[in-house]
């Protein structure tokens, strides 16, 4: 094997490929070519690093130096200052705009050094497209051990020893699944992973797929050994293309290196994969909804029981997990379920990844130990609010979830505890609002989307949550009504109660989380006819400030409608009957006269 | 048979065949197989429905049902130019629906349309996976991140000069 002196290692995920990172990796071809280092320098495509903000992201070993929002006109410089003189290009750095903050490698990253890594373990390390790297990491090596030193039921309870709960929302004790399905009776199983990732905003799993999809493939493998099933199938959402291709190389590359397929390892046990395409449908996460549309169905959820790990797929028993889990379980049998063990929290054990998104500094992905505190993902990797705004609260478990607000910044995260306080772990979507964002107006989002996503199969859930958004739309409109909040409320547990799937049973939730916390927003869009924030348009009117208008007429040149009027050199003022709210004036305004009342 | 006297429709229709042959045997063949003569036809008109049913000899009705059912699948054509708007959670709190309302403006067209000419079509999506961008739309395969609602008159119009 050839030794290099030095690897560059540079981001090609979704994120930093939308900037022109495999630009980036072109140029440092060509210029580590024309510099004559090619026989000295290896550059690697990996996937997602996780600081997605500073994107895209190059790190280049042995140094660990990390170079953030490169652009390809940087690339040159690199090449011939670092790679060639040996120098770093300090304005390429981490934090380069703040003297103090400067980080030159990784490991001194706020933002890195205080996450666990162990889903993510390979993200950003290796090549995704070149097994023999995943190998080089210990990959395989867990398979190999439980096909050739382990029976079925062995290897269950290791998972079950373990404790690790299912990363896609529920939490399920992943072990106590792989039993269900090992006890039921058939020469026909199957085993499924939830690549669908529904929640808007999170990309955890899709991360893993782009940057380490072998470790998925042998916990797949892994866990068809387990209860005895000969096929796989990854549903995956085709809105991934970059993931599905990769998964399609790993596949073939497993396949080539007999580490799927027939007789594995000698052994007689023979696993097969497929990867099938979900169509855009948010329903098709849930598990029998999924299950039906792989069958080529309109994704439409069944009633459990029957439960999938006895009737599922086909009507064969199955499992269905999703890719973070899948992630974890390598790990845990070549460190040991006892490792595994000795992180996180009593109740829940190990590592939970999160698409921390929205208003704060370091959008990306962190993987944390459970139990850490929301303050310290908002604030200690996170880097915090931008613009010196409040943080206001942050949205976990998406559509299915609800919001936690400031006072609860200190809640350690684990199922449990975020149950309590009326919120849900979810699949790790993790969205910071800041004191701009009206509650009342995130609550109609997440309604708005359910309303879209009902399957329609269920009354409870294809009139009732239209009817919640009915009321919702009513008083963002500045038409609220005494009694609305009551009504909101009563349809709330009416529909978690009587719901067929979890979509409809937890849709009501992000309404009662923002109701439980900012109830007092909704009584001021209901009473006062006001939006705190400043969001709800109807309530919400431009002003402009007499004091601070120069009267420079820009502001009544650029209205859309004409509905700014007055003498040059003389206060301006807007005809509210005109007025189309569309804030250009706003904008326009050089003297910060306008302002939103 | 194409009545336009060239042979693209012929050639799609081959392409169809090829698909639903490569197909037939697998169980839950319609969804890739819809997939794939999307790819072809670039959306599923009714005759196109009637002609895969009949290949899989599955009901039309069960074909319509599942093309509506998901909304990757369009019974309309789209444009040259596919402008998607992410509404996903992260970019909707930095102000997504903003940047909507001024690609609507400046394309004269509503989402979920197409242009009278069929050079843009405008459609929301949700989380096209680059929140670290939000918030973030995409034109055809261009991503274009960090917006503010200025930023949309200049993106638009070099698109409306292009000519193919
Ligand atoms: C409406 C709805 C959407 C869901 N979407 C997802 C999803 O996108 N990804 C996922 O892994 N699980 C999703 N789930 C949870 C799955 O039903 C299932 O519990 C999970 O995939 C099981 O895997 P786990 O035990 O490893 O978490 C969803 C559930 C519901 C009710
Ligand atoms: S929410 Fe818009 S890219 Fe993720």
């Amino acid at each position: 094997m050839q030794i290099f002196r030095a690897h560059v290692l540079c981001c090609a995920g979704t994120g930093c490929t939308s900037s022109k990172s495999l630009q980036i990796i072109d140029e440092f071809e060509k210029h580590i070519k024309d510099n004559h280092i090619d026989d000295e320098v290896k550059v690697i495509k990996t996937g997602c690093f996780g600081l997605c903000a500073e994107g895209p992201i190059v790190v280049i070993y042995p140094e660990g130096t990390m170079y953030v929002r490169v652009a390809p006109e940087d690339v040159k410089e690199i090449v011939e200052e670092h790679l060639v003189k040996g120098r770093t290009v300090s304005r390429l750095l981490a934090g380069h705009h703040d003297a103090e903050a400067i980080s030159q490698s990784l490991d001194d990253v706020d933002f890195f050094s205080r996450q666990k890594r162990i889903a993510l373990r390979n993200c950003g390390v290796i090549n995704p497209e070149s097994i023999d790297e995943y190998i080089a990491r210990d990959g395989y090596v867990a398979l190999a051990k439980v096909l050739t030193e382990m029976t079925p039921q062995q290897a269950i309870d290791v998972v079950t020893a373990s404790g690790l709960r299912g990363r896609g929302g529920a939490g399920f004790p992943a072990g106590r699944k792989w039993q269900f399905a090992a006890n039921s009776k058939g020469d026909i199983k199957y085993v499924c992973c939830n690549a669908d990732e529904g929640d808007p905003g999170a990309f955890m799993d899709r991360s893993i797929l782009e940057g380490d999809p072998h470790s998925v493939i042998e916990a797949m493998t892994i866990a068809g050994y387990a209860i005895g099933a000969n096929h796989g199938f990854i549903y995956i959402r085709a809105e991934y293309p970059i993931a599905v291709q990769r998964l399609n190389i790993a596949i073939k590359q497993a396949k080539e290196y007999g580490l799927i397929g027939d007789r594995i390892f000698d052994t007689d046990f023979s696993f097969s994969l497929e990867i099938r395409l979900g169509a855009g449908a948010f329903v098709c996460g849930e598990e029998t909804a999924l299950m039906t549309s792989i069958e080529g169905k309109r994704g439409e959820p069944r009633v459990r029981p029957p439960f999938p790990a006895v009737k599922g797929l086909f009507g064969k028993p199955t499992i269905l997990n999703n890719v973070e889990t899948y992630a974890n379980i390598p790990v845990i049998f070549t460190h040991g379920p006892e490792w595994f063990n000795t992180i996180g929290t009593e109740k829940s054990k190990g590592t939970k990844v999160f698409a921390v998104g929205g208003k704060i500094m370091n959008t990306g992905l962190v993987e944390i130990p459970m139990g850490t505190t929301l303050r310290e993902i908002v604030y200690d990797i996170g880097g915090g609010i931008p613009n010196g705004k409040k943080f206001k609260a942050a949205q976990t478990g998406g559509p299915s979830g609800g919001c936690i607000p400031a006072e609860h910044l200190d809640t350690p995260i684990d199922y449990d505890s975020l149950a309590r306080i009326g919120s849900m772990m979810g699949s790790g979507g993790l969205i910071v609002m800041d004191e701009d964002n009206c509650m009342v107006d995130i609550a109609k989002f997440f309604l708005e989307f359910t309303v879209d996503e009902s399957c329609g199969k269920c009354p409870p859930c294809r009139i009732g949550t239209k009817r919640m958004l009915e009321i919702l739309e009513k008083i963002t409109n500045g038409k609220g009504e005494d009694g609305d909040i009551e009504k909101l409320e009563e349809l709330a547990k009416s529909i978690s109660k009587s719901a067929l799937c979890g979509l409809g049973q937890t849709a009501p939730n992000p309404v009662l989380s923002t109701l439980r916390y900012f109830r007092h927003e909704y009584e001021a869009h209901i009473y006062d006819k006001k939006c705190p924030a400043g969001v709800c348009k109807a309530m919400l009117q431009y002003k402009i400030n007499p004091d601070k208008c120069i009267g420079c007429s820009l502001c009544s040149r650029k209205c859309p409608v004409e509905a700014i009027s007055g003498e040059r050199k003389k206060p301006y003022v807007i005809d509210q009957s005109m007025c189309t709210k569309c804030g250009v004036c706003m904008e326009t305004c050089k003297f910060a006269a306008i302002y939103k009342g | 048979m194409g009545n336009c006297g060239c042979t693209c429709s012929d050639t799609k229709e081959k392409k169809l065949q090829e698909i639903i042959e490569k197909y037939k045997d697998l169980e839950g063949a319609l969804i890739p197989v819809l997939h794939e003569v999307q790819d072809v036809y670039g959306y599923l008109p009714l005759s196109v429905q009637t002609k895969i049913a009949n290949g899989l000899n599955v009901p039309l009705a069960e074909v319509y049902g599942v093309v509506t059912f998901y909304t990757q699948f369009s019974l309309y054509p789209k444009g040259a130019y596919k402008v998607q708007v992410c509404l996903g959670t992260a970019c909707y709190v930095k102000g997504a629906g903003a940047i909507l309302e001024e690609i609507e403006k400046e394309l004269g067209i509503d989402v979920g349309k197409c242009s009278e000419d069929g050079k843009f079509s405008l459609d929301a999506c949700r989380c096209i996976g680059a929140c670290g961008l939000a918030p973030v739309i995409m034109i055809n395969e261009d991503v274009y991140g960090r917006l503010v609602p200025s930023d949309i008159k200049g993106i638009i119009q070099k698109y409306k000069e292009k000519v193919d």
